[in-house]
C-alpha cells in the first residue's frame, strides 16, 4: 500500500484533482436516470402497508378475512408470514442491527411500538384497491402508555416496550427490565484530578431534537418472486449485498436466490442502508407469484423510516487559563427509537476526538423510546455529542479571553495523539484546517450590527470494510468499470477517474456501472465516507492487475519477455530496442481474441486503514432579536479531504453536510402530540432549509494525504455534519450576549431564550 | 367523480348547488386535498371559463381582479404594482414562483385559513368581493367572508367572482409582512397587513390594520383611530399598536408557534408595518 503512495506521490497527476462532469449527469438532469419508483414489470401489483395508529399497544388480533375478500387483493401479509429470530447482533456499518428487532421493525408481531409501525401489508392490483384492503383489515388493540423522551423513559416505573430488556454495560446487570439498552464508557486518566488541575471549569446539559435525514426519493421497490423461488428484487439503497443479506434471512431465502439491483439514488445520508418495504414486497410477491411494486408516501418516510436520536447531553470540561484542557467529561443519553441501537458509541467515541487530552472521559446510554427505531444519519451520533463539547469549547474561550481557534489549536490532536477511542492515530489535519481557517479571510471580516461569527470543529472516523469491483478492457480499447458500492455523492465520476489516471486514456472512454449483488463478491454498503477510499483502492488494485495483463499481451505480441515492457499513458513501450516501439490499449485490446482472450481483472478485499477527517466552519449570523430569527449572512467549511480525487464533488459534500447541519441547527425536530403522534409529517412543517435559507457555502479543501490509500484519499461524506451545529449555536450566543444549549434554535425557541434567559 | 367546466356564472352556480360540489380555479389547495384525501368531492367545477372572473383590468373607482386571476398575473401588473405594493408583496409570499402561476385570491380566502397571506393586506386595504350566486349577486367587504378556519359566508351555490379595491387616493402607502421559520416555501406564523393615508402635512387621516393566523379568522385591529389620526406616528403611538395588536391575539399553540410568541410577533409585525406603510404613504 506505502509503495502505490510513493509511485503517485513521484508521478505529476493528470486526472485526479480534476474536475470533469459526472458520467451520470446527463441522465440525472434530463429525468432519464431510473429512481426506485420508475421500474414497472407487466402484471405488477401495488403493495401498501398498515400501519399503527397509537405509539404503543399490544396487538392482541388481526383479522384479514373481509380484506382477502375484496376483489383485487391477491396477498396479505402479517408476522406470521415472517420467521422469528432469537436475539443476535450484526455489525450494519457504523451502526449494530439485531435480527430479532429487524424482523419485528419490518413486522410488528407482539406489539406495535410507534405510531406507523407496520402491522400487515396488501398486494392488490391497483393503489385504490389496496388502499379499501387495508381499511378492511381488522386490527384489534390493547394501547399501552407510551413514552417518547429518554429523561422519561429511564425513569423506574416506566412504560417499557420490551420487557426482557436488562442494560448491557452495567456491572453487576441489573436485575429487572428497563428502557436503557445499554451503557457505553470510553476514555482515559483521571478526570477527577484533572478537574481539580483546574482553573476555570464549564458544566452544561444539552438537548437536541429528532430529526430526519430528509431525503427526498421516498423508499421504494419492486420484487418479482418466480414460482421456483428465484427473485428479483429493484430497490432505492446504499447497500444492495446488505439488502439481499437482510432479505434472505427474514424471509429464508438463500442468498444466490435474490438478485438486488441498487436503482439511482435520491439521497440517503445513511438512511437506506436497511430495510423497511424490500422484505414485504418480497413476501407479498412470493405469496401471490406477481411482481409487487411498493412506495412510502412522505408521511411514511417521517413516521417510519429511521430518523437519528434526540439526545439529552451533560458536558464538563476543565481548563487551564493558558487556554490547556485538562480534563473532559460527558454523558450521553440518545433516543433509540423503539429498538436498541441510537449511536451512542461513535458519538462518545468522537466527543473529544478532535483534541489531545491526558484525562477523558464519555459515558453513553442507548434508550428505547416509542418513536420509530433510529437509522444511521450522516456521521451518525458525532454531530450531537460533538456540539455540546463545541459549544463548551466556544464559552471556554469567551471566558478566558481567548479565540477559539487559538484555544482549539492549543489542544488539537495530531498524528501520535492518543485518541479518546483508544488508538494512536496517524497523520490527520486538526492543526491544518484550523490554521486554514484562521488565515482564511472570512475569520477577520467586519460584521455588522445585530452579527456575530461562530466557529466549530468536528472529528469522524471513517471506514473501509469488504469491497469487491471489477474492470475490463473492451475490445475497442474502452473500459468498463463494474462497482459495488451505490454512488450517492459521485463516486462513479471518481472511480472512472482514478482508473484513468492510472491506464492513461481519457475518462470519456471508461464507463462505471453499479452492478447487481451477482456481478461482483459482496459490498458492504456506501456509508462511512468509505466508497470513494475503499472502492477506489479496489479500482486502483485491479486497473493495476489490467495493466499487467496488457503488458504480457504486448510482450507475446513483440516476443520479448515481460520486463522488457512498461506502461506509459496508456500505452506499452519496449524498454530497450533499437527504436522506440508502443502499442495502445486500443491496438492490444483488439487483439486480445488471439493473445489469450477478454482481459479484465478484479480485486476483492476487506479494506482497512481508513483515515480519520477532521473539519472547522466558521459561520456568521444575523439575529433578529425582536422575532426570534437566525440568518445565516456567510459560511466557510473547511475539511482534510487526504486527497480530494474530484475536488467539486468533495465540496459538494462539505456543502451538502453544512447545509443539512444549518437545517439541524435551525429548524428540524419532530413534532409529537401527547398521543405520542408524529404532527409535522411533511415538507412543510419539517423544516429542512430551501436554497434561500443558505448563503453560497464556501470552502477550503485541506489535504493531508491517508497513507493508507494509492492517492492519499480519507473520505469526506460525514464530517462536514458535524461542525455546523455548535458553530451557529456559537454564533447565535455571542450575537445576543446567552449561552444556547438547545436545539433547533427556531425563532420561537430563540425568542423565549431572549425574553426570559 | 365528474368534472364541469360552466360557461357562465348561473351555470356555475347551479353546479355548485349540488352535493358535493367543489369549485376549482388554480387547484392549488383542491388538488392537494385531493390527493391526501382530506375531500372526496363528487363534483369538481372548475369555474375558469365564467365570464370575468379570470383578469385584472383598472374601473372608473379603482381595480377589478377576477376571483381566478392567477396571483402571477396580478403581481406583473405595474400599474396595480404602484398602487398596492402591500397587498402585492402579500401576494408573492403565497407558495412558490410555480404555485404562484395557478393559485389565485379566490382561492385563498375560500379555503378560509387563519393564515392565508393574501386576505390580511386586502382587508387593510379595504378590498370588497362580488359574489355570485343563483338567484342573485351581491357585495361584501373582505373580512365578511372568514367566519371561522375552513368555513366561509358563502351560502350554497355561491363562489367569488372578483375583488374590488379602491383607487388608493394621494397619500396611501400599505406593506404587508409575514414571519416564517424559513425564508420561503412556508406558512404564516403571523401575518400583518397595514394601510395609511396621510395628508399634506403627513398627518395621518386613516389607518388599518389586519393580522392573519393569530385568531380563529383575520382580525381587524380597533381603536387605531383615536391614537393615530391627525398625528404622524410616534414611539408613543406604536407603542400603543403594540399593545392593541398583542391584546387582540386569541391564538393557538400548535407546531407553527407557541401562544406568546405568537402574541409577541403580531406586535412586532404591526410595527414594521405601519412604519413602511407611513415612509410608502408619504411618498405616493
Amino acid at each position: 500500500m506505502n509503495d502505490m503512495t510513493q509511485t503517485n506521490l513521484e508521478r505529476a497527476l493528470k486526472i485526479v484533482g480534476s474536475r470533469p462532469a459526472r458520467p451520470d449527469g446527463v441522465d440525472k438532469v434530463t429525468g432519464r436516470a431510473l429512481f426506485g419508483a420508475d421500474k414497472s414489470l407487466p402484471n405488477m401489483l401495488v403493495g401498501r402497508v398498515l400501519r399503527s395508529p397509537y405509539a404503543h399497544a399490544k396487538i392482541i388480533s388481526i383479522d384479514t378475512s373481509k380484506a382477502e375478500e375484496l376483489k383485487g387483493v391477491k396477498a396479505i401479509v402479517t408476522s406470521t408470514d415472517f420467521e422469528d429470530f432469537p436475539s443476535e447482533f450484526v455489525p450494519n456499518g457504523e451502526m449494530v442491527v439485531n435480527m430479532k428487532d429487524i424482523t419485528r421493525n419490518v413486522m410488528a408481531r407482539e406489539k406495535a411500538l410507534y405510531v406507523g409501525h407496520t402491522v400487515a401489508a396488501v398486494a392488490a392490483t391497483s393503489e385504490d384497491i389496496a388502499e379499501q384492503a387495508l381499511a378492511l383489515i381488522d386490527v384489534t388493540y390493547e394501547v399501552l402508555p407510551h413514552v417518547l423522551e429518554v429523561e422519561d423513559a429511564e425513569k423506574p416505573g416506566a412504560p417499557l416496550l420490551h420487557d426482557d430488556m436488562i442494560t448491557i454495560g452495567i456491572e453487576p446487570a441489573p436485575e429487572s427490565a428497563s428502557n436503557v439498552a445499554k451503557r457505553v464508557e470510553f476514555g482515559f486518566g483521571d478526570v477527577e484530578k484533572g478537574f481539580s488541575e483546574a482553573d476555570l471549569i464549564i458544566e452544561r446539559e444539552f438537548t437536541t431534537q429528532q430529526v430526519h435525514q430528509g431525503y427526498i426519493e421516498p423508499h421504494a421497490c419492486l420484487a418479482s418472486v418466480s414460482e421456483d423461488g428465484q427473485a428479483e428484487l429493484w430497490c432505492t439503497t446504499q447497500g444492495p449485498f446488505v439488502v439481499r443479506n437482510f432479505c434472505s434471512k427474514l424471509l429464508g431465502f438463500n442468498a444466490a436466490q435474490i438478485r438486488v439491483t441498487a436503482s439511482e439514488i435520491g439521497g440517503g445520508f445513511g438512511g437506506k442502508t436497511v430495510v423497511y418495504l424490500e422484505p414485504l414486497a418480497l413476501a407479498l410477491s412470493r405469496k401471490s407469484c406477481r411482481p409487487v411494486k411498493m412506495e412510502m408516501n412522505r408521511a411514511e418516510v417521517f413516521t417510519s423510516s429511521g430518523p437519528t436520536s434526540g439526545a439529552k447531553i451533560w458536558v464538563k470540561i476543565g481548563v487551564k487559563n493558558n487556554g490547556q484542557i485538562t480534563a473532559g467529561d460527558c454523558v450521553l443519553k440518545y433516543q433509540a427509537g423503539a429498538f436498541q441501537g441510537a449511536p451512542v458509541g461513535p458519538g462518545a467515541m468522537c466527543a473529544f476526538a478532535p483534541y489531545d487530552l491526558k484525562n477523558v472521559r464519555a459515558v453513553g446510554y442507548d434508550i428505547v423510546v416509542n418513536r420509530p427505531k433510529v437509522a444511521a444519519y450522516r456521521a451518525p451520533g458525532g454531530p450531537i455529542s460533538e456540539y455540546g463539547v463545541e459549544s463548551v469549547i466556544d464559552e471556554i474561550a469567551i471566558k478566558i479571553g481567548m479565540d477559539p481557534i487559538d484555544l482549539r489549536l492549543k489542544n488539537a490532536a495530531k498524528e501520535g495523539t492518543i485518541a479518546p477511542y483508544g488508538p494512536k492515530l496517524g497523520p490527520i489535519g486538526m492543526i491544518e484546517t484550523l490554521e486554514a481557517a484562521k488565515s482564511h479571510p472570512h475569520y477577520s471580516a467586519p460584521l455588522g450590527p445585530n452579527q456575530a461569527r461562530g466557529v466549530a470543529s468536528g472529528f469522524w472516523f471513517n471506514i473501509g470494510g469488504e469491497t469487491s469491483s471489477s474492470i475490463t478492457i473492451n475490445e475497442d480499447g474502452t473500459v468498463g468499470l463494474t462497482l459495488g458500492t451505490p454512488d450517492i455523492g459521485g463516486s462513479r465520476a471518481s472511480m472512472a477517474m482514478m482508473a484513468s489516471e492510472e491506464l492513461g486514456v481519457p475518462m470519456e472512454l471508461i464507463k462505471p456501472i453499479i452492478g447487481d449483488t451477482n456481478s461482483l463478491g459482496f459490498n458492504f454498503l456506501t456509508g462511512g465516507s468509505r466508497a470513494t477510499f475503499s472502492t477506489g483502492t479496489t479500482v486502483v488494485e485491479s486497473t493495476r492487475e489490467a495493466i499487467e495483463e496488457l503488458k504480457k499481451r504486448a510482450a507475446l505480441l513483440w516476443e520479448v519477455s515481460l520486463d522488457q515492457v512498461e506502461w506509459f499513458e496508456g500505452h506499452a513501450r519496449l524498454i530497450s530496442g533499437d527504436e522506440p516501439k508502443t502499442m495502445s490499449l486500443a491496438q492490444i485490446a483488439k487483439q486480445a481474441g488471439k493473445t489469450g482472450g477478454p482481459i479484465m481483472a478484479n480485486c476483492s478485499m476487506n479494506v482497512t486503514g481508513a483515515g480519520p477527517s477532521l473539519g472547522t466552519h466558521i459561520v456568521d449570523v444575523e439575529v433578529d432579536e425582536e422575532t426570534g430569527q437566525v440568518s445565516i449572512i456567510r459560511y466557510t467549511a473547511i475539511q482534510d479531504a487526504g486527497k480530494a480525487i474530484h475536488p467539486a464533488y468533495v465540496e459538494g459534500q462539505m456543502q451538502g453536510g453544512a447545509v443539512q447541519g444549518i437545517g439541524w441547527a435551525l429548524n428540524e425536530e419532530y413534532i409529537y402530540n401527547e398521543k405520542g403522534e408524529l404532527e409535522n409529517t411533511g415538507f412543510l412543517d419539517y423544516r429542512i432549509p430551501v436554497c434561500s435559507d443558505v448563503p453560497m457555502i464556501d470552502t477550503v479543501i485541506v489535504e493531508v494525504p491517508n497513507p493508507n490509500h494509492p492517492y492519499g484519499v480519507r473520505g469526506v461524506g460525514e464530517t462536514p455534519i458535524i461542525p455546523p451545529l455548535a458553530a451557529i449555536s456559537n454564533a447565535v450566543s455571542r450575537a445576543t450576549n446567552k449561552r444556547f444549549d438547545e436545539l433547533p434554535l427556531s425563532p420561537p425557541k430563540v425568542l423565549a431564550k431572549l425574553m426570559h434567559g | 367523480m365528474n368534472y364541469v367546466v360552466p360557461k357562465t356564472a348561473l351555470e356555475a352556480s347551479k353546479a355548485l348547488v349540488q352535493e358535493g360540489a367543489f369549485a376549482l380555479a388554480g387547484g392549488t389547495d383542491l388538488l392537494v386535498k385531493l390527493k391526501t384525501k382530506f375531500v372526496s368531492p363528487s363534483m369538481v367545477v372548475d369555474i375558469k371559463q365564467v365570464p370575468k372572473i379570470m383578469g385584472i383590468e383598472a374601473t372608473a373607482d379603482g381595480w377589478w381582479i377576477g376571483a381566478a386571476t392567477p396571483c402571477a398575473e396580478i403581481v406583473e401588473h405595474e400599474s396595480f404594482c404602484k398602487d398596492w405594493p402591500g397587498v402585492v408583496e402579500a401576494l408573492s409570499l403565497i407558495g412558490s414562483t410555480q404555485i404562484q402561476g395557478r393559485a389565485t385570491l379566490g382561492g385563498n380566502l375560500c379555503n378560509a385559513s387563519p393564515a392565508a397571506d393574501s386576505v390580511p393586506a386586502l382587508i387593510s386595504a379595504r378590498g370588497t368581493c362580488i359574489i355570485s350566486g343563483q338567484s342573485r349577486e351581491r357585495e361584501e367587504p373582505i373580512e365578511k367572508i372568514v367566519t371561522s378556519p375552513g368555513v366561509t359566508a358563502l351560502e350554497k351555490g355561491e363562489f367569488i367572482l372578483g375583488f374590488k379595491l379602491p383607487k388608493p387616493q394621494s397619500g396611501t402607502g400599505d406593506a404587508y409582512l409575514r414571519l416564517i421559520p424559513r425564508s420561503e416555501m412556508d406558512i404564516a406564523v403571523v401575518g400583518a397587513g397595514t394601510t395609511v393615508s396621510v395628508d399634506k402635512n403627513k398627518k395621518i387621516t386613516s389607518i388599518r390594520v389586519c393580522l392573519g393566523a393569530i385568531a380563529p379568522t383575520q382580525i381587524v385591529l380597533d381603536g387605531l383611530e383615536d391614537i393615530f389620526i391627525g398625528k404622524e406616528p410616534d414611539e408613543n403611538s406604536i407603542n400603543k399598536l403594540v399593545s392593541i395588536a398583542e391584546a387582540a391575539c386569541k391564538p393557538i399553540k400548535d407546531k407553527r408557534g407557541t401562544i406568546e410568541y405568537r402574541t409577541k410577533i403580531a406586535g412586532v409585525l404591526s410595527k414594521r408595518t405601519l412604519t413602511i406603510a407611513y415612509e410608502r404613504a408619504t411618498n405616493h
